[in-house]
């Protein structure tokens, strides 16, 4: 039988067999913005905590800043902009879309009410439950919610970093927010800002090389075409500017022009994940090999569905 | 958390007692005549806007593939096979093999021309369904995936979720589109238009546990006629989708016709994901929180 032997293609027509995603610009911009502002409000929160002022409001205003144009990227991306209150009529917790659109609001809330404790001087009791509430738990999840919509999608190179996407969004986080921090505080406060700062850009570089070795060929994209040169900027950035932060952090132009680098590593390292999405989509290979490679090694699809 | 606790089981337990038996597709693409009586009948049907007028070059495939205005897709792969006359070819009948004999004939330049109408899956696990933030995707009382046009604020994510490539952006209006297993013929005991207009009945349109039967007797008929090649496709509930109610029998392996060979829904991976998240928040939390050791003032 030599039907299947002498089949010419493995691909119709090397078309793609998944849909690329039709998000724009602004879902990679929305990212870093996000990150930027949940990472800023655990800053903030422990610097207010520690009696840093300075630093707690300068935090705390790169996270009111973030967490306000956020919604605006993430409406003008929508199709249908004037529907996006549809996004709250209902809670999924199957969708990290809907899961995160409540995450925003919330975020929204407790980030306004904690600026205007720290730097207006109102709404302090309410400011002290949103700045604790949104420091511990709405801005961390605010800053890594994002890997696990993107990771929740059948595009290989996002699928298969599930467990390393995270960890990339959450290093990029903490960099941007102590770069916005450093920028925005006296050198004299910002002894916290610059170690976060150097730690998220330490996070970030690590675990993106972490996911690019677990991801082998599906990771050919961040090597590639807008995601390699995104790729590449991202690590530049990130490198010199944790290097300028380090060495001359304290000083006013040093924390600025280390703070600016950082900012640009982060907002690249995000529009590299959101190319590398959009160029996986476009290969049928990256669909294909994978699910071949588990159909040889005979493992069934779907693991036991009764495990859960 | 557990994986159960993730998935929309809204079939037919939120329907009781007026959950209808699931209904679907087979399409059995050893009968598909390539006429595309499906895609014009889908497009009239469901007023479907023009999706361009072009030239492919791919056989007689001018369609591309589905999207949010081709909801059957007529698929054709041309293959340059050896006729396999002399051990018995599962393509030419005895007839014709007689007459061949008769005839000079280039053994090893046979063709064979497949043809299979493509369709959304409806899958038994939509990864549509379960990303879509607004509810606009759902299950209807049929087991079928439909998009409710008028809740879809065009967010997109179902887009990259499906794992078939079914779903995408109307670009003039901004929401997802897709097949609706003609969830308005349904409610008036009609089958879908493309069945109703497939003149070969490749496409076959009814409950679906009749449909896994009819599909497990063709494919018998088929072995025994010595098309080994034959096999379902989305038949088996036991897949990485939970099955799909739009099945298939294909002639040749799925990536051939432009379909995943072994699709998984993404959601199933979901629980790790969050963990893999939590653990980066939490380190997140306890970097910055490292930061600020020993400086207390």
């Amino acid at each position: 039988m030599s039907a299947t032997q002498t089949s010419p293609t493995h691909s119709y027509y090397g078309r793609a067999i998944l849909k690329e995603p039709v998000w724009t610009w602004e879902i990679p911009a929305y990212f870093f913005t996000g990150g930027l502002a949940g990472a800023s409000a655990t800053l903030g929160l422990m610097a207010d905590v520690t009696g840093n002022k300075p630093l707690a409001r300068s935090a705390w205003t790169a996270a009111l800043a973030g967490v306000s144009v956020s919604p605006v990227f993430l409406i003008s991306d929508l199709g249908r902009p004037e529907r996006f209150l549809n996004m709250l009529r209902v809670f999924k917790i199957t969708s990290p879309m809907s899961v995160g659109s409540w995450i925003l609001s919330a975020a929204g809330g407790a980030f306004t009410a904690s600026f205007a404790r720290v730097r207006l001087q109102r709404l302090t009791r309410i400011g002290a439950a949103g700045g604790a509430l949104g420091g511990a738990v709405l801005g961390p999840a605010l800053s890594t919610y994002t890997a696990v919509l993107v990771a929740d999608t059948a595009i290989p190179a996002w699928h298969e970093a599930r467990r390393q996407l995270p960890f990339v969004f959450a290093g990029s986080s903490m960099a941007a927010a102590g770069a916005a921090a450093c920028i925005l505080t006296p050198v004299a406060n910002a002894g916290p800002a610059r170690r976060v700062a150097v730690a998220g850009a330490t996070l970030e570089g690590v675990a993106s090389q972490v996911m690019e070795r677990h991801l082998g060929t599906l990771g050919r994209p961040y090597h590639e075409e807008a995601a390699g040169r995104f790729s590449l900027a991202a690590k530049s950035l990130t490198v010199a500017g944790a290097a300028v932060i380090t060495r001359f952090g304290r000083r006013r132009l040093g924390a600025a022009t280390g703070g600016l680098l950082l900012l640009g590593g982060s907002m690249c390292e995000r529009f590299a994940v959101y190319h590398a999405g959009i160029q996986s989509a476009r290969d049928p290979q990256a669909t294909v090999g994978p699910q071949r490679a588990r159909t040889a090694t005979a493992t069934p699809a779907n693991a036991p569905l009764t495990a859960g | 958390m557990s994986i159960e606790s993730l998935r929309v089981q809204s079939w037919p337990g939120s329907y009781e007692p007026a959950a209808k038996p699931r209904v679907g597709f087979f399409t059995d693409t050893s009968v598909c005549i390539g006429c595309k009586a499906c895609e014009v009948a889908c497009k009239e049907w469901n007023r479907v806007p023009e999706d361009g007028l072009k030239f492919t070059g791919d056989s007689y495939d001018n369609t591309g593939g589905l999207g949010a205005d081709t909801w059957r897709h007529v698929a054709f792969i041309e293959q340059q096979l050896p006729l396999g006359l002399d051990e018995g070819a599962p393509l030419v009948t005895q007839a014709a093999r007689a007459e061949l004999d008769t005839v000079p004939v280039h053994k090893d330049a046979g063709l064979r021309w497949l043809m299979s109408a493509d369709v959304c899956k409806h899958c038994t696990e939509a990864a549509c369904l379960d990303v879509c933030p607004t509810g606009s995707l759902f299950r209807t009382e049929y087991g079928t995936v439909v998009v409710q046009e008028d809740i879809c604020n065009g967010c997109g994510y179902c887009i990259p979720a499906c794992p078939f490539g079914v779903l995408d952006q109307r670009k003039d209006d901004g929401r997802a589109w897709k097949c609706t297993l003609c969830y308005d013929r349904l409610k008036d005991d009609q089958e879908p238009a493309c069945a109703k207009a497939c003149p070969t009945d490749s496409i076959q349109f009814g409950e679906l546990d009749e449909l896994r039967h009819q599909a497990d007797e063709r494919l018998r008929v088929l072995k025994h006629g010595g098309v080994a090649e034959a096999r379902l496709y989305g038949r088996d509930d036991q897949d990485g989708v939970g099955g799909f109610g739009a099945f298939f029998l294909l002639l040749d392996e799925p990536e051939v016709y432009g379909l995943p060979p072994d699709p998984r829904v993404c959601t199933r991976d979901l629980g790790e994901t969050w963990k893999a998240a939590a653990a980066a928040a939490a380190v997140l939390v306890g970097t910055v929180l490292a930061t600020f050791a020993g400086h207390r003032p």
